[in-house]
């Protein structure tokens, strides 16, 4: 079994980066967490709960948005810098784009910083979720009733993808031609861009709070079901009318996946905590953790797929060597 | 993940009844518990903590068929959101607006998997304010939500109103909502504990039906359960019934044949659930040693065995109906036909 340095961080894993290669944890306690090696340093980085955090695209910077309004950049010596501040609110959602672009969802405001200026937009509900296109300066915020696609770098009004229902989770397919979001009903909703064609991705027992793009984007793996769930993003017509692969079940409900950057490999979280590598192609699976008592909450692979950082809901956390 | 649910109490009652007075005074006690408070807007709260949230209510209805079903979408991130920070609190207090409904607060405790594995509903408690409740029952069907729906209900302002005033419209509250708990009360002065962790929605706790059970500990208060002018009489504010007025209607009778009367509930909360608000029941079960007790808002229905009958107790079956639009004659001879 591949090598496993685990810590007792004592605070809910909301997210796990690599920063510069070093592995990042982000905390209900509001600490940042920094493990190099065998030791485990701690960053006050909130003064509440880190409620969203996204490393920056380059790879350098965890930004995080808390319940104490404020939002940060943290790099990979536990420098802390603060980007934004919105005084008793809460920073529901963050993300990071092209061109260190940083977006922050505060109810039902969005703003986006990008080459030194700020945007605000206004929003009739609360955002479920942000994600910047890969290229470009566009951001899809998640709403009741679809997804609103802003040009930031423009006033033009948005650009609707609508679906009926509450949409959380959001993101674009790596070459940007696809908007998948996760739905308060257990359901996957995708959008088309050149046609605005609509994809259901349903049949979930439970919500989906985790998708990640395999390899060169051949599949989405997803969370919410009892195996991961993979649909086929690589035929002409996308994930319609195809089957997903169902990877590794068991009796408890899959909470978390992660995608290598290279192989065509899923490392998947459950609710139990166990964790396991499952291969796509021949559904050969790899045990990397034993079951514990609490759900996996975080998950990510290191840039040249070499270790898995995790996290759980109790606040247990580490790097497993996967070589 | 075998954590206990965190209790929460969804406080409503229209502006100016006194929920904000109610709220400062169990965030202000001496207590040594924490709560998370859950409100629309800072306002008037007094207190300055961490853990008083500001949320804007979004309504989240639900594609599964349902049609009633709504959620308040904004309390399932609130309680995640809670839920990741490392110290405990003690429960969590929701504020809901003067015009709100109650239904999407308490449906989105029973809707949502992940907030059902982390908090619970413990009850819902109204404040009314006495002088101005009668006029808001006549304009306001949220007036009548707020009423129908309650676990308790403080009837607030007493020194605004005549004695007779007060009855007259304890009267009204209970011929609408039979087994919530009424406290009359200045300035919302009540001790916190018959506020705070009632479990009302908790089936192991549903002992009786009639509100003046009050888990033994009534002796001592000095209001009210019975009408001090005796029996029966003429609710003489006949006024402003409107046809689709928010009623109760109470059933009794024997032993239950479980064949009829668990099909039975299961229907007419699904083809009547937008009208019922509440529903609640302790039953006698044709052969079975075992009360089952039930409750319901909506069309969501949970149903259990709870204790054995007691020797001494009589084996009696009750349901009460809280909602629009009953036909008190159609539910009683629906009722009577599942009798074992």
């Amino acid at each position: 079994m591949a090598t496993i340095r685990e810590f007792p961080f004592g605070a809910f894993v909301v997210e796990t980066a690599f920063i510069d290669g070093v592995a990042a944890f982000a905390l209900g306690d509001g600490t940042v967490r920094l493990v190099k090696d065998a030791a485990a340093e701690s960053f006050l980085v909130h003064s509440g709960a880190i409620l969203s955090a996204v490393p920056t695209l380059d790879g350098k910077l965890l930004v995080t948005g808390g319940d104490d309004g404020r939002v940060a950049a943290t790099d990979a010596k536990g420098e802390v810098k603060l980007l934004a501040e919105h005084p008793r609110k809460w920073v529901d959602h963050v993300a990071t784009g092209p061109n260190g672009a940083v977006a922050r969802a505060v109810g039902r405001q969005v703003f986006v910083t990008a080459g030194g200026n700020e945007k605000t937009f206004d929003l009739p509900r609360a955002a479920g979720g942000l994600a910047f296109a890969p290229k470009g300066l566009r951001l899809a915020v998640a709403r009741y009733d679809g997804v609103s696609l802003f040009f930031a770098g423009t006033d033009a009004p948005p650009v609707e993808l609508p679906w009926k229902g509450a949409h959380l989770t959001v993101i674009f397919s790596p070459d940007g031609r696809n908007v998948v979001t996760a739905m308060q009903e257990n359901a996957l909703h995708g959008w088309r861009l050149d046609d605005g064609k609509d994809m259901r991705m349903s049949g979930y027992p439970a919500k989906t709070r985790s998708l990640a793009w395999t390899a060169k984007g051949r599949f989405l793996a997803t969370s919410g079901a009892n195996a991961a769930i993979l649909w086929p993003f690589h035929f002409k017509d996308g994930p319609m009318g195809k089957q997903p692969v169902q990877l590794a079940p068991r009796e408890v409900l899959v909470s978390r996946v992660a995608a290598h950057p290279k192989r065509e490999t899923v490392a998947i979280g459950y609710q139990d905590g166990m964790i396991l590598l499952a291969d796509i192609a021949d559904a050969k699976e790899t045990l990397l953790r034993r079951p514990g008592e609490d759900p996996v909450s975080a998950l990510a692979f290191d840039a040249k797929g070499n270790r898995l950082a995790f996290g759980t809901e109790s606040g247990a956390g580490g790097v497993i060597d996967i070589g | 993940m075998a954590e206990t649910q965190i209790p929460v109490t969804v406080l409503t009652g229209y502006l100016g009844a006194g929920k904000t007075t109610l709220l400062n005074r169990i965030l202000s006690e001496n207590h040594g518990k924490r709560y998370a408070v859950v409100v629309n807007e800072f306002g008037e709260i007094g207190i300055d903590n961490d853990l008083i949230v500001e949320s804007d209510e979004e309504i989240y209805e639900m594609n599964n068929g349902c049609v009633c079903c709504t959620v308040r979408g904004d309390l399932i991130r609130v309680v995640e959101g809670l839920m990741k920070r490392p110290e405990g609190f003690d429960g969590i207090l929701v504020e809901t607006t003067g015009l709100a409904n109650p239904a999407p607060v308490a449906q989105t405790f029973f809707m949502d998997d992940e907030v059902k594995a982390r908090a619970r509903l413990d009850a819902v408690v109204t404040v009314a304010d006495a002088k101005n409740l009668a006029a808001r029952l006549a304009d306001a069907p949220e007036a009548e939500e707020q009423i129908g729906f309650a676990d308790v209900i403080l009837l607030n302002k007493t020194d605004l109103v005549t004695p007779e005033e007060l009855a007259g419209i304890e009267r009204r509250i209970r011929a609408m909502n039979p087994h919530a708990v009424i406290h009359r009360t200045e300035r919302c002065a009540i001790p916190i504990e018959r506020v705070l962790d009632r479990g009302s929605f908790d089936l192991d706790r549903i002992l009786s039906l009639d509100p003046d059970f009050l888990d033994g500990s009534h002796e001592d208060e000095h209001d009210h359960h019975h009408d001090h002018d005796g029996h029966d009489h003429h609710d003489h504010d006949h006024d402003h019934h409107h046809d689709n007025a928010v009623t109760s209607v109470s059933l009794r009778g024997g032993d239950l044949d479980p064949d009829l009367i668990f099909p039975w509930i299961s229907r007419i909360t699904q083809e009547k659930g937008p009208d019922i608000l509440r529903l609640k029941g302790i039953l006698a079960v044709k052969d079975d040693p075992d009360r089952y007790v039930v409750q319901g808002v909506h069309m969501i229905i949970e149903g259990d065995h709870q204790r054995a009958w007691r020797d001494d107790e009589k084996r009696e079956s009750r349901l009460v109906f809280i909602g629009r639009n009953l036909d008190e004659e159609k539910l009683r001879t629906a009722f009577e036909a599942c009798l074992a």
